[in-house]
């Protein structure tokens, strides 16, 4: 896992046949973390998106250090966005096994990490009878559920009140002395020591 | 649970879940099968003559029915996503989806088959083959509808574009089938027929996927 970065290279990203930046440089080393800042359409969710391999970039490289992009890919990225993946129909604690069985661990992680987020009374509540916030935890339960070293948030902090932004910020912080990599599209600060990269500055 | 078996589990709740899927399809079903003699008449004989095919075509009509959430749901809501980030090929997730598509609603038609077809007034003793070659259809119906849904993803009104796309290629089983049943009935050897309806589930269970994940791809891009 010491091999392990993340590094943009003179990074392009075009969408629907608009160029949205281009020559973006990030480097991050495990332990750190940085914020994608710019106005709304700056490219911040393409990017995040590219970076997980889900769009194609236009010009320029995305390296994970001394790992394969396809197996950092596969075993090594959470992508917590606003299209959350969960099913309102179901309830909270099958939506959250099902997700930590898929990126690879169990229930018993599953029930750690509602624990973590304060969700273990929710957990037989249909998705779609949380708020906002309680189903932003949800999602961000999956980061504790499952252990993977790079997190990319997408306004990972929007609903969430004042206390959960603060508890958050503690498990982002712990996430980084542990030697993980955050990268995070953020319009506030986020609370923790973050590098910032402004798009279509 | 591994992680097949859990997005197994999974598909086959959500196509069972809220407004049951299932239920609809075999509702349906059931429906179009009692129309078919009001429009044609009750004369047991006539009926007697189209039972098996009326109850085939009626199943590929069914099929279509709960195509268009297969991979809808899950594209809308950002889980398509979140399954294309493991170790499992995309192709792998596609036809774990059709396969739970087969389970949870081309399972239960294929028993009902069998009941429409004989109802309309087919022989008792052609029901196995009936059900034999609904369950059979029923993969390839699954697997090829799974491709108009991946086609359709993203597109406005993609449950009607996707019965566009699948039913120019529900016309080989629903053939072979057809001819299958016919020949049973007159008497005469009815493999051949069977063995191409196999044959064409074994090629969509095979390509499918591949032309999904495609598809899929191509939608998130």
């Amino acid at each position: 896992m010491s091999q392990l970065g993340l590094s943009l290279e003179k990074l392009s990203l075009r969408r629907g046949g608009r160029l949205l930046f281009e020559q973006v440089e990030l480097k991050l080393a495990p332990g750190e973390a940085a914020t994608l800042t710019g106005r709304n359409g700056a490219g911040k969710t393409s990017l995040l998106r590219a970076v997980a391999g889900l769009v194609a970039v236009e010009e320029g490289r995305i390296g994970f250090g001394a790992v394969e992009p396809a197996q950092a890919r596969a075993e090594m990225i959470h992508l917590v966005g606003h299209l959350d993946g969960l099913k309102p129909g179901r309830t909270a604690r099958e939506e959250l096994g099902f997700w930590s069985l898929w990126c690879g661990t169990g229930a018993t992680s599953a029930a750690h990490a509602a624990d973590a987020m304060g969700l273990a009374g929710l957990l037989d509540l249909e998705v779609r009878r949380l708020s906002a916030g309680q189903r932003r935890r949800l999602a961000l339960a999956r980061l504790l559920a499952a252990p993977r070293p790079i997190w990319l948030l997408d306004e990972p902090l929007s609903p969430l009140d004042a206390e959960w932004r603060a508890r958050f910020g503690e498990v982002m912080a712990q996430h980084l002395t542990g030697g993980g990599i955050i990268l995070a599209a953020v319009h506030d600060p986020l609370p923790i020591p973050a590098r910032e990269l402004e798009l279509g500055a | 649970m591994s992680r097949a078996g859990a997005l197994l589990a999974r598909e086959i709740a959500l196509a069972w879940g809220r407004g049951g899927g299932a239920l609809v399809a075999a509702g349906f079903y059931a429906g179009t099968a009692t129309l078919l003699p009001l429009a044609i008449g009750p004369e047991a004989e006539r009926l007697a003559a189209i039972a098996p095919g009326a109850a085939w075509v009626a199943l590929a009509l069914a099929a279509l029915l709960s195509l268009e959430r297969m991979f809808e749901r899950d594209y809308e809501d950002g889980a398509l996503d979140l399954l294309m980030l493991a170790p499992t090929p995309l192709e792998l997730v596609c036809a774990i989806k059709c396969l739970g598509q087969w389970i949870a609603t081309g399972a239960p038609l294929a028993l009902l088959a069998p009941i429409a077809a004989i109802a309309l007034g087919a022989p008792p003793a052609m029901a196995p083959l009936v059900f034999a070659c609904a369950l059979v259809g029923g993969l390839a119906f699954a697997f090829l509808g799974g491709v108009g849904a991946a086609l359709s993803l993203g597109a406005r009104r993609g449950g009607l574009l996707t019965a566009v796309i699948v039913l120019p290629l529900y016309a080989p089983p629903v053939i072979f089938g057809g001819g299958a049943m016919d020949a049973f009935s007159g008497g005469l050897p009815w493999g051949a027929g069977f063995a191409l309806l196999g044959g064409y589930a074994a090629a969509a269970v095979a390509l499918g996927p591949l032309a999904m994940a495609a598809a899929c791809r191509n939608a998130l891009s």
